[in-house]
């Protein structure tokens, strides 16, 4: 410890501060300003924040408002809507048919959480529902076909609608899955990377599956 | 005090000459522990057991048994203690899974690739893969089978996902836990040199599990020579990774019980492909002609009962 005998603070530098914690300052305006708005405003604040939100996965750029401000309003829509149209997909024995709306709902929510466990289990900085915000978010592209499959089929169910389908349902999946993995890629280990990008590649393959295989019945 | 300085260093100069008159006194050192038992038990090594260095790798086994003992040392509520289980880089899941696709004879599994670093992200997400991919190829392979018949419909068979889930999945980690429990019990009653930590067995069975992939894949053709084939291919690959890994651990027990386990272990292998190409993939062979059979068979009940 001999070395920090030496060390002492010049006396021209000026030590200063404030000790006190400035409450109540402006603590009544933030009560005014949320709790007596109105009712719009408040709906209109989250909408916007999910429309944004929903921007950005369609145009990925290494932008932190996804992960910072994360809410799972917009995966819980997204999953519900996946859902939706997913069903109606039955065939004759109700054991052959597609996936039912809680399988659906089940395999997004809990491979997203899996996903995110993985990916904190292998050393990610991501906090859990950063993780699961971003992951719901990026199943966007995805539903946008699922709408496109369904609008294809309502014109026929030959060959042309299937080609039509597996195109569609390529490319989405693919801008899934390069949506997810700008966003969270960074938050791995550098040596990494790909052990935490194949699951989500798992999940999102899945997920194109059920859809190009919807048959409406 | 000075004096009592002059003097500590005087007796350290006397044992400093002492070594150097004698140099094969013991002395202690605690700087390389490892060093000691491996001058031993080379010393003690038989001729015999030659390949089972070679199986075992005991060149530096001893060293990774040190680190393994002191790493997984947090406890089993915490979250730390699972990232232990997930401590591996890309390119070392990379060489597992190379080293149970390509097995080299004579090297033994464990000892060469997981050398006491046994991961649960490998067995996880194989297995996840091959659900999905016996699911989906099964789909596939009925779908292009079934094509050209007018009375066919195309079903996405999904319940067929939740039980090739349940089978993989029960496979992959309750076969290692009874095999983990049966070596547990034979170790009791006979000293062998060799043996697995349970996650160890699950690390071997989860990679051995790669292989099938590609060969779920491969099913899709329609073929039943080639699906047959491949079943044995993909059985030999996988199986002789299983059986280099647990011969060494049952070799000195008794004969009988020795063959008896690795033949349960190859035979329950064999009944997972066998059982998941019976049950995902349809039979690509035609169909006779309906008609023919039951009207034959109705003229012979109606010739009978009159």
């Amino acid at each position: 410890f001999a070395g920090l005998a030496d060390v002492s603070i010049s006396e021209d530098i000026p030590v200063e501060g404030e000790i006190t914690v400035p409450v109540g300052s402006h603590s009544p305006d933030e009560d005014y300003s949320t709790l007596d708005e109105p009712v719009r405003d408040t709906i209109m604040r989250d909408l916007k924040a999910v429309g944004k939100k929903f921007v950005h996965v369609m145009y990925p750029k290494k932008s932190s408002a996804l992960l910072r401000d994360w809410d799972l309003w917009g995966p819980l829509v997204l999953c519900v809507s996946l859902a939706l149209m997913l069903q109606g997909g039955s065939a004759d024995s109700k054991d052959d048919g597609g996936p039912q709306f809680a399988e659906v709902f089940v395999i997004i929510w809990f491979g997203a959480v899996v996903i995110t466990l993985n990916s904190k289990l292998l050393g990610g900085t991501i906090s859990f529902f950063q993780s699961l915000c971003v992951l719901g978010y990026c199943v966007l592209p995805l539903t946008v076909a699922m709408l496109v499959c369904r609008l294809v089929l309502l014109a026929g169910s030959g060959t042309v609608s299937f080609i039509i389908r597996l195109i569609v349902v390529a490319a989405m999946f693919g801008w899934s899955t390069l949506a997810s993995t700008a966003f969270l890629a960074d938050s791995q280990p550098p040596n990494r990377k790909a052990l935490v990008v194949y699951p989500i590649f798992l999940f999102y393959f899945v997920i194109s599956w059920m859809i190009l295989t919807f048959t409406p019945q | 005090i000075t004096c009592l300085v002059m003097y500590l260093f005087a007796e350290f100069d006397d044992a400093a000459n002492l070594l150097a008159a004698n140099p094969d006194a013991t002395t202690i050192s605690i700087d390389e522990p490892a060093e000691i038992p491996k001058n031993q038990h080379g010393r003690r090594q038989e001729p015999g057991r030659e390949e089972d260095d070679e199986l075992l790798g005991t060149d530096d086994s001893d060293k990774t048994e040190l680190l393994a003992g002191q790493k997984k040392s947090a406890p089993f509520w915490t979250f730390e203690y699972y990232q232990t289980f997930f401590d591996v880089d890309t390119y070392q899941v990379l060489d597992r899974i190379k080293g149970s696709v390509f097995p080299v004879p004579g090297k033994n599994f464990v000892r060469l690739y997981i050398r006491s670093n046994p991961d649960l992200y490998g067995p996880f997400w194989i297995c996840a893969t091959l659900v999905f991919t016996i699911a989906v190829s099964g789909n596939l392979s009925n779908f292009f089978i079934h094509l050209g018949k007018p009375t066919y419909h195309y079903v996405p068979e999904f319940r067929k996902v939740s039980i090739a889930a349940t089978a993989i999945y029960a496979y992959a980690w309750l076969v290692p836990l009874a095999l983990w429990g049966f070596l547990m019990w034979r170790n009791s009653k006979v000293m062998n040199i060799v043996s697995y930590s349970f996650l160890e067995i699950v690390c071997v069975y989860g990679y051995s599990l790669f292989v099938y992939i590609p060969t779920a894949i491969l099913w899709i053709i329609p073929q039943k020579v080639v699906r047959w084939v491949l079943v044995m291919f993909s059985l030999c690959l996988s199986g002789s990774v299983l059986v280099m890994t647990f011969w060494p651990a049952v070799r000195d027990d008794n004969r009988r019980i020795a063959l008896a386990t690795v033949g349960t272990i190859v035979l329950l292998h064999a009944l997972l492909a066998v059982g998941c190409l019976a049950y995902f993939f349809d039979a690509p062979e035609l169909e006779f002609p309906a008609p023919i059979i039951p009207a034959h068979n109705g003229t012979t009940v109606i010739s009978k009962s009159l």
